[in-house]
């Protein structure tokens, strides 16, 4: 009998939460923006991990023989200074963009969530100074901290991810930390203290997955602007370094030849434009679909 | 109103301090000696030991973070280490065309912006609003540097009708103004609209409709007053966003600003010089937000009294 009333309790409690999904599935299903985006990123994902299929060679490979020619047959999109083939570089560095969008929020998210959910939680003195150093680090407009800090770490691919990672990270403190602070005077926190749960398992079983939408959110709109913020460094030269093919590296250097050769510049623009389109609009769609505050 | 503002005031302490420490670990977290690279890598050994001496740096480190302070104070940041020109020379000299770029390009985006985004909130899920939308999404989505260029080509290389960089006319000004206020533009659109919607859902906007009074007014007049208060703080809060973007449109544009300033610098390992850049972004954006909350408050009450 009591096995199965538990049983049963279980079901019940899947069924809830598999109709919960379903229902906010269907809500971004309607949401033709946020479908469009997920279309696109899509396309950069499989971009992406077939690279070496759409595009059989070596990107980085320099023909002095072809060097700057406008669209063709045989390159769709022309090539640069070098020869190379700028779809084949386009298609190549959304593997480096991905790469750094992921690793950029995975820093944001493995520093800030943890000290975002210590500082609403506890309060008091650990607050105070997570919070001062949040705002020294958000006196910083975030490319301007980013740029800051390469100058220190130095330019290339892992320190283009540190810097731009480190610089976002106040961002999540200050989301976690708002949530947390929502959530923490809630009777179901008080009843899961008053049963003697420990505050690590409050943390991680009912404070972190009521955090969870705005961080998804924050997360989509954060790949966007990690793309931006990469190919801005890569642009001005302090980024990731040729001969990676890098989508702001290739628009900087695509600069000089804007007179003569404009498809030099022009195409790896259009390919960091809609993926950081992608991002954002799924983001917002997502925020939409489950941020229940939010609905207009 | 003066409490606040004293109030407003300390607050933005702990950030100076934290903006002088960030300056200060930044060369002690570099390999090598701090005097080397303050001298640059041109510099001979008497050079580093005069550089040594003269900024403490053979003192223990809280002596040095006092020296650091006392020269931050009266604005002694050392010479460059690639032209020997006094840092604070070369960053007066550059100043004024980054803030002239700034503001024409913020004046811009408010011009266009506030009232794209009051339209798009009037007449919600119109043609008009998905265009308004479908726009800001496209301008925050669109790196600047590349929008830079894309002007570029057409304005300059087809059409022949402005310069493709540097400085002399008001013609210069015009691109590099458009391709930084494009960004801002969105984000401020995109806030009106939705402060717009919120305000114009509320109950005193119900009872204006209710007195009878037109459409345009109940906007104009009760609406957009009450949503200005928002509008303010995130033109405001762009800023930060627009010194961010002035770094690129200046590398775009060749225009002589401390954007430019601080690139070049970072290149040559100019260390002075990133020190100086750094600061200055640092104290006007703080600036900024300083004058917008007091703008809030003092057109607020609830603010100043809460």
């Amino acid at each position: 009998m009591g096995e199965s009333t538990t049983a049963n309790f279980h079901h019940v409690r899947t069924m809830r939460k598999d109709s919960r999904l379903r229902r906010n599935w269907a809500k971004l299903r309607r949401n033709k923006a946020a479908l469009f985006g997920g279309a696109l990123l899509l396309i950069y994902l499989v971009t992406a991990v077939l690279a070496p299929v759409l595009f059989p060679g070596n990107p980085s490979a320099p023909n002095l023989a072809k060097s700057l020619e406008r669209p063709s047959f045989d390159n769709p999109l022309g090539t640069d200074e070098l020869g190379r083939s700028i779809l084949g570089r386009i298609i190549y560095g959304s593997r480096v963009s991905l790469l750094i969008a992921v690793g950029v929020v995975s820093v944001g998210l493995l520093v800030g969530v943890p000290l975002g959910l210590i500082s609403g939680y506890y309060g008091g003195k650990v607050d105070f100074g997570i919070q001062r150093v949040t705002d020294m680090m958000l006196a910083f407009p975030g490319f301007l901290l980013a740029l800051a800090l390469v100058a220190v770490l130095g330019v290339g691919l892992k320190n283009t991810v540190i810097s731009i990672g480190i610089s976002m990270v106040p961002i999540y403190i200050r989301l976690v930390r708002g949530c947390v602070l929502s959530v923490r005077e809630e009777v179901y926190v008080e009843a899961a203290r008053a049963v003697g749960t420990r505050d690590p398992g409050i943390l991680m079983r009912h404070i972190l997955p009521n955090v969870m939408v705005p961080i998804t959110v924050q997360t989509s709109l954060g790949m966007g602007t990690a793309i931006l913020f990469a190919a801005g460094l890569g642009f001005l030269g302090v980024g990731v370094q040729p001969p990676t093919p890098e989508w702001g590296a290739m628009l900087g250097s695509g600069r000089v030849y804007l007179f003569n050769s404009p498809h030099v510049a022009t195409f790896p623009g259009v390919a960091i434009f809609l993926s950081v389109l992608s991002f954002n609009l799924l983001g917002d769609g997502l925020r939409d679909a489950l941020d229940p505050r939010f609905k207009l | 109103m003066l409490n606040y503002v004293v109030k407003r005031l300390l607050s933005t302490i702990p950030v100076l301090i934290g903006i002088s420490l960030l300056l200060f670990f930044m060369l002690r977290m570099l390999p090598g000696d701090p005097a080397q690279v303050l001298a640059g890598q041109m510099a001979t050994p008497q050079e580093i030991e005069l550089i040594r001496h003269q900024l403490g740096l053979d003192k223990p480190i809280h002596i040095q973070y006092a020296y650091f302070l006392g020269r931050l104070i009266h604005f002694d940041l050392g010479r460059s280490a690639r032209t020997q020109n006094p840092v604070t020379e070369e960053i007066w000299a550059r100043l004024p065309n980054t803030v002239l770029l700034a503001v024409v390009a913020i004046t811009l985006a408010c011009i266009f912006g506030i009232p794209a985004g009051i339209i798009s909130a009037v007449r919600p899920y119109t043609w008009i609003d998905y265009l308004v939308t479908s726009s800001a999404l496209f301008g925050i989505s669109m790196p600047v540097f590349w929008l830079g260029l894309m002007l570029v080509v057409v304005f300059s290389v087809m059409l022949h009708w402005l310069p493709a960089g540097g400085t002399g006319s008001w013609k210069h000004v015009i691109l590099p103004s458009f391709t930084l206020a494009a960004f801002v533009v969105a984000f401020i659109a995109r806030m009106t609209r939705s402060t717009m919607m919120e305000v114009l859902s509320q109950d005193y906007t119900t009872t204006a409709r209710s007195k009878g009074l037109k459409e345009r007014v109940v906007v104009t007049k009760h609406a957009l007053r009450n949503a200005l208060i928002p509008i303010i703080t995130v033109v405001g809060l762009q800023f930060g966003l627009l010194l961010g973007g002035a770094v690129l449109t200046e590398t775009v544009f060749a225009w002589p600003g401390i954007g430019r300033l601080i690139v070049d610098s970072i290149l040559a390992r100019d260390y002075p010089m990133i020190q100086g850049t750094i600061l200055v972004f640092g104290l006007l954006y703080i600036l900024v937000n300083l004058v917008v909350d007091l703008i809030y408050a003092w057109v607020d009450p609830r603010i100043r009294y809460g």
